[in-house]
């Protein structure tokens, strides 16, 4: 009998170490897989396709005479959860072991790279834009005019990066994808290398990450041979999330400090050292293999309007069911929150709901409408970003949320341009004020014959005001999307939950609000 | 550090990546792995070796949060308060977290460590753990101290 436990960081993180080791200790043979993404079942043990979650190491005995059955879930694949999802992207999850070769070849792995050999650089280009996929980081850019560009940019040297350094809290699909299925990862570099002519490539990993640092190392050494004369580097940050906008990173791989470069040029034409280079995310660039062993066409007939394919999107934050789901573009934000991820852990009313990380909008659910995709959530003044959907329920403060998406700018800025570096500092303050009911002893002891309340009133009114043209000097003016996206989430919590803001309440929580956009 | 055994090591560790592309990173996570810190002496050593001004190497080390120019004598338990633990009430554990460790362990906010399905969640000297309750922080700070 083979016991099946996951060594996905957040199987680790729930104790899926002390299970496997009474297991083995009862005399049972372990396999450590990758994660389904059930992480609420984490530890999830998997005997013949059975899953039994979340356990801990005093449940091995039940498990093993067969008394488990509270903790049972059935067979894991015909789980709702799994059975309601299109894994393209996460196919192997929960399947495989992530380091083994053996694996990885038997459940279709090097197909896509043995058939861009098989065509040439030309045709998978053509696949890669034909397949309509954008890149999974956030932007959005379709990933083949990219590819074409650096291909076409003549040069004596071009380079892959891989962008891992997901630092948006709520996302860790990336993560999941290095430590679960790396060589999908590397076979995706691989094809954009032999595409652009590219001869060596990085993948920037944050050093957050030291599982995902450890099981890429490894499988890029026991991969060598097969990408070879593609070589490929572990790059560790090191702690500066302004490091995950491209030209950020590009400077700390050059072992620079990660300020930001104006565009033009664009990485495509002067990247790393100067070079054309690709910049993808993992997400992006894992998709490619299936996009050249299937076809452009198996790709695309996944999606709705111009998002194409499939989208991990991450159940986070205050979800009873969080975990890692793909599915095809399209799917509404109410059915992701409620129907597959069950509504608030705490079992709470949800306020809010922060789709695309620290920059993303705070989403009220009168929004839920709103179907997953990329157009329509820009057109509602919000970001799918990397698809992480963080929940919040009804005890989340929203004032509260503002100030730490203004600090977390400030803390994170990387200090290039104005707009970023100071206009955090001030936001923060600024929310400080409209907490404290902002210079209010000041003007009340100036103008005593004021009454209070209006007095009050008033000064949270100008600091409303000055926080929002702020916030506009900040979208509009600063370089990149730490400065430019911090906005988001901060105007979005000011015009949904004013009355956190201590502003009178918008009367008409549901169909109002959204016609007026997110 | 100690020398002169420490600058053996030290030229050891800027050695292993000095010919690599872009090598800094990699030397300055190798010193601050060997000792704990990047100081002076090794910033100006650095900079020698990679041909750059002292003042270009302190830039780059002051740049990341991970660097440190002194070394962190007490065990570091690294919490994440990034929006989804926050959802999951991590601010709430901070006052007891912080009166249990005291002077002995150091408390550092980290801004996710990609658990966000199973916060709030913690790296304990490299250790990694999730589903934080009062207790169980409680528990692991004392288990470093």
């Amino acid at each position: 009998m083979i016991i099946r436990i996951s060594d996905d960081a957040a199987a680790l993180a729930c104790g899926a170490d002390p299970v496997a080791a009474a297991f083995e200790k009862a005399g049972a043979t372990i396999e450590r897989v990758s994660s389904w993404g059930m992480h609420w079942l984490e530890p999830l043990v998997e005997i013949d396709g059975h899953g039994f979650g979340p356990t801990t190491a005093a449940d091995v005995p039940a498990i093993l005479q067969g008394r488990a059955d509270a903790l049972s879930i059935g067979l894991i694949a015909d789980h709702p959860f799994i059975a309601s999802q299109r894994r393209l992207t996460f196919a192997r999850a929960g399947r495989t072991r992530p380091l083994s070769l053996d694996d990885y070849a038997a459940t279709g792995g090097w197909k896509g790279l043995e058939r861009a050999h098989a065509i040439g650089a030309e045709a998978v280009l053509d696949a890669v834009t034909a397949s309509g996929l954008r890149g999974r980081g956030g932007a959005g850019f379709p990933a083949g005019i990219k590819w074409r560009t650096v291909a076409n940019t003549p040069a004596d040297r071009r380079y892959i990066v891989c962008n891992a350094d997901e630092g948006d809290s709520g996302t860790f699909a990336d993560r999941m994808l290095m430590e679960g299925d790396p060589f999908c990862l590397i076979e995706g570099m691989a094809i954009a290398a032999h595409a652009a002519g590219a001869g060596s490539g990085y993948i920037y990993v944050r050093s957050e990450y030291p599982h995902a640092i450890a099981k890429l190392t490894a499988a890029i050494e026991a991969s060598r041979a097969i990408v070879a004369p593609f070589v490929l580097h572990v790059r560790e940050g090191a702690g500066a999330y302004v490091c995950g906008e491209e030209t950020s990173l590009l400077n700390s791989v050059e072992g620079k400090r990660g300020e930001v470069r104006a565009k033009p040029p664009l990485p495509a034409i002067e990247g790393l050292f100067g070079k054309p280079t690709i910049v993808n995310n993992v997400l992006t660039l894992a998709a490619v293999p299936f996009i050249l062993a299937e076809g452009a066409t198996a790709y695309v007939d996944h999606g709705v309007g111009r998002s194409r394919g499939t989208m991990p999107i991450q159940l986070a934050g205050n979800i009873r069911h969080a975990g890692l789901y793909e599915t095809a573009f399209g799917v509404t934000l109410g059915e992701l929150v409620n129907d597959i991820g069950g509504g608030t852990a705490s079992g709470r009313p949800i306020k809010a709901v922060q789709v695309g990380g620290p920059l993303g909008a705070y989403i009220p659910p009168s929004a839920f409408h709103l179907p997953f995709d990329y157009e329509a959530f820009a057109g509602a003044d919000a970001l799918i970003g990397h698809g992480g959907i963080v929940v919040f329920d009804d005890s989340a403060d929203m004032l509260a949320q503002a100030r730490f998406a203004m600090d977390f700018c400030a803390v994170e800025s990387c200090g290039k341009c104005t707009p970023c570096r100071l206009g955090a500092v001030r936001g923060r303050e600024t929310l400080d004020r409209i907490r404290s009911g902002g210079r209010l002893a000041d003007v009340v002891e100036a103008l005593p014959q004021m009454h209070n309340a209006t007095a009050a009133g008033r000064v949270r009114a100008d600091e409303v005001a000055l926080l929002t043209d702020l916030c506009e000097t900040m979208q509009y003016g600063s370089l990149c999307a730490l400065g430019g996206f911090t906005p988001y989430p901060v105007m979005s919590a000011l015009r949904h939950w004013p009355e956190d803001f201590g502003l009178p309440a918008v009367e008409d929580a549901g169909q109002g609000r959204v016609a007026q956009g997110v | 550090m100690e020398r002169p055994d420490a600058d053996l090591r030290l030229d050891a560790a800027i050695a292993r990546h000095a010919q690599e592309e872009g090598a800094l990173l990699p030397i300055l996570h190798a010193v601050q792995r060997e000792f704990g810190c990047i100081d002076e002496t090794a910033k100006r050593r650095i900079a020698a070796a990679l041909n750059l001004s002292r003042a270009e190497v302190h830039g780059v080390v002051s740049f990341y949060h991970d660097f440190r120019e002194r070394a962190e004598p007490r065990p570091v338990l690294k919490l994440c308060r990034a929006e989804a633990c926050q959802a999951r009430g991590v601010e709430a554990l901070v006052p007891a977290a912080t009166r249990a460790a005291s002077d002995r362990v150091a408390i550092e906010t980290v801004y996710c460590l990609g658990l966000c399905s199973v916060g709030p969640a913690a790296m304990a000297d490299g250790q990694i753990h999730a589903r934080l309750d009062d207790a169980r922080l409680a528990a692991l700070i004392e288990a470093m101290a």
